[in-house]
């Protein structure tokens, strides 16, 4: 299971940081999802693998537990990524409707001279 | 328990929401609630920097659990100086952003505002490594959101390029606290240094992976070199006041690195000794280089003042890499001056991009108030570069003397004083090309059509003016300041008070 555990880590932090450097919105975004997912497994996995533990402690009976800690940081965890991404997905649709292509990259030959000239509003 | 404590995560907290949610079609009573919890947190901050003057620790304990399983707000003389220095920022910024109309040319600014500042002053008072986590993306959503206020096309893309840069990083936390976790077993920063400094000595190798990567995730918050690269677009593109706000952003990664590397792995703890300086210090060195370069190639104003920024912050960690009581203490002085230095100029561009209709650094008509904007653009570079009599230049003085018994010592002061020099002549340079080459344009063209609406009024004036004038009275009460900020850098090498306070109770739970 170690091994099983370790091995999705590394593909998907291998696969997400490929996906970022690609430079293009839809696969950056791609890339920070993996990598997010990357991360979940990898804190779930800090408080030591066990099977068939509930991460409660029993007041009455000796039964193993694992460690609810490393379950409450994912949880947390899930929920800033789920909204980050969100929000990126938000960005990288309002930058490819005002600039028509996805590249992350700004070129020097489109940085207009606007930048606090806009007008009201927007 | 002191329940002021909480209070400037509280306030904000409430306040954003209610903004957002109830006041979001009225810009009158938004900008008014806004002011007034702005002022009432200023009010809090100077309360609890009263409070700290005696020293102490005090913790205020979440749900009243003890220590190491509840999550606990720390209060020291660092914090209680961040979070001060957080208010009064805040207060200038927003001063400007109602003056000069910015918070209405988006929606949600003063809720985005109210936000920022909650997740500031929560990073600064968290004593949980965790939480710092959470307060860090807090304070980012918040910082997206303002990133593009106002809109853009190239605002867009470069938020774009910001909100990736900083999500990676968010990841890259979390790998960090990970680590850190599965070795110690605790995330509580007081918990943290008594199990480090007790760790065994075959478990160090991951320790010292940890203390790496969270080394790596700081810097990219404090844009150190290598990961500086998201800030000169980040800052440039950003509206002026936010950017003025964003001063304070950079401090929160620097921080997080005096914070973390002398509590937890301070210059004794053999686990992780030496790490921190061995790569402190050299990407400092670098990052102060490529800041003043930087200043001198800039074509535009935005990101002149945007790679001053990134200057300042190597100045700032060269300090810091030192690691002794008095440096980091001229480090924390210089974190004060550096922030102030860095709001004066991008408020002040504002209004002198709001006069010009761009920022690009070439020769243009006059403006009208030509020499008074001249005059403050000068007051404010001499604070940035470091020349007398402002701050800035007791500031690299002090930082100078902080890294005098180094061994690298040499290296540190010819990265100072060549980096001013060149930041000086490239501030000279884009001085003299906005305001006085401009003066021998005037007689072609002195477009007379678009200037006579467009008089800086007073009202718009006073925070860049309250800006330096805090840099002039950072200079004057240098003595003061700098004996408060030994005791505090003294405070930061001694953790006994911190773990002590923070553990006191920690058998309580029991019973």
């Amino acid at each position: 299971m170690e091994f099983l555990v370790a091995s999705a880590i590394g593909t998907l932090t291998a696969g997400g940081v490929y996906l970022i450097l690609r430079l293009r919105a839809f696969p950056v975004i791609l890339g920070i999802s993996m990598l997010s997912y990357a991360v979940n497994v990898f804190l779930f996995s800090t408080g030591r693998l066990a099977v068939d533990a509930p991460p409660i402690l029993q007041k009455y009976a000796d039964v193993p537990y694992s460690d609810p800690l490393p379950q409450a940081l994912v949880l947390t965890a899930i929920v800033i990524s789920f909204g980050m991404t969100a929000v990126l997905v938000m960005f990288a649709l309002g930058a490819y409707l005002e600039a028509d292509h996805d590249r992350i990259n700004i070129r020097e030959d489109d940085e207009p001279e606007e930048t606090s000239t806009e007008g009201q509003g927007a | 328990m002191n329940h002021w404590i909480i209070a400037p995560v509280i306030l904000p907290a409430l306040l954003a929401p209610l903004l957002a949610f109830v006041m979001r079609h009225d810009i009158v009573l938004a900008r008014v609630a806004s002011s007034v919890g702005t002022v009432v947190l200023a009010g809090i901050a100077i309360g609890l920097t009263a409070l700290e003057a005696g020293g102490g620790t005090q913790v205020y304990f979440l749900g009243d659990w003890p220590a190491p399983f509840g999550i606990v707000l720390v209060l020291d003389r660092l914090s209680a100086i961040m979070v001060l220095l957080t208010s009064l920022l805040s207060l200038l910024v927003l001063w400007h952003a109602i003056a000069t109309g910015w918070d209405n040319r988006g929606r949600h600014f003063h809720a985005l505002f109210q936000f920022q500042l909650m997740g500031i002053n929560g990073a600064f008072l968290t004593g949980d490594a965790f939480n710092l986590f959470v307060f860090f993306e807090v304070l980012l959503i918040a910082s997206y959101g303002l990133m593009i206020h106002g809109g853009g096309r190239v605002r867009l893309r470069a938020g774009l390029q910001y909100v990736v840069m900083n999500l990676a990083g968010s990841t890259l936390f979390l790998f960090a606290l990970g680590t850190l976790y599965a070795t110690t077993g605790t995330l509580n920063i007081a918990d943290l240094a008594v199990k480090v400094q007790a760790m065994p000595s075959d478990d160090v190798a991951l320790v010292r992976v940890a203390a790496i990567l969270l080394m790596i995730v700081f810097a990219i918050k404090a844009a150190l070199f290598p990961v500086q690269f998201w800030l000169p677009g980040t800052y440039a593109n950003a509206p002026a006041p936010v950017a003025a706000l964003f001063a304070i952003m950079t401090k929160v990664g620097a921080y997080s690195i005096i914070r973390i590397y002398t509590v937890v792995f301070g210059p004794d703890v053999t686990a992780t000794q030496g790490i921190v300086t061995e790569w402190l210090m050299p990407a400092a060195v670098v990052t102060l280089f490529a800041g003043a370069i930087g200043v001198l190639g800039a074509k535009r104003l935005m990101p002149l003042l945007a790679f001053s920024v990134v200057g300042s912050m190597g100045t700032l960690m060269l300090a810091v890499s030192a690691f002794t009581p008095y440096a980091l203490s001229t480090a924390l002085y210089y974190l004060l001056h550096s922030t102030f230095a860095a709001a004066a100029l991008f408020l002040l561009a504002d209004l002198v991009v709001s006069q010009r209709g761009n920022d690009a650094l070439t020769a243009q008509p006059p403006v009208l108030q030509n020499g008074f904007f001249a005059a403050l653009f000068f007051a404010g570079a001499i604070g940035m570069a470091g020349m007398p009599p402002l701050s800035g230049f007791l500031g690299k003085l002090m930082v100078m003397d902080g890294v005098r018994d180094q061994s690298w010592m040499v290296l540190a002061w010819t990265a100072i004083l060549l980096g001013s020099l060149v930041t000086i002549v490239g501030f000279a340079r884009a001085g003299s090309m906005l305001f006085w080459k401009s003066t021998s344009m005037s007689a072609e063209v002195t477009g007379n059509e678009v200037e006579t609406e467009k008089r800086i009024g007073a009202l718009q004036v006073v925070p860049t003016l309250a800006a330096l004038g805090m840099l002039a009275i950072l200079s004057i009460f240098a003595g003061p300041a700098s004996r408060y900020l030994e005791a505090t850098a003294d405070q930061l090498f001694d953790n006994s008070d911190y773990v002590s306070a923070v553990l006191s109770r920690a058998g309580e739970g029991q019973e």
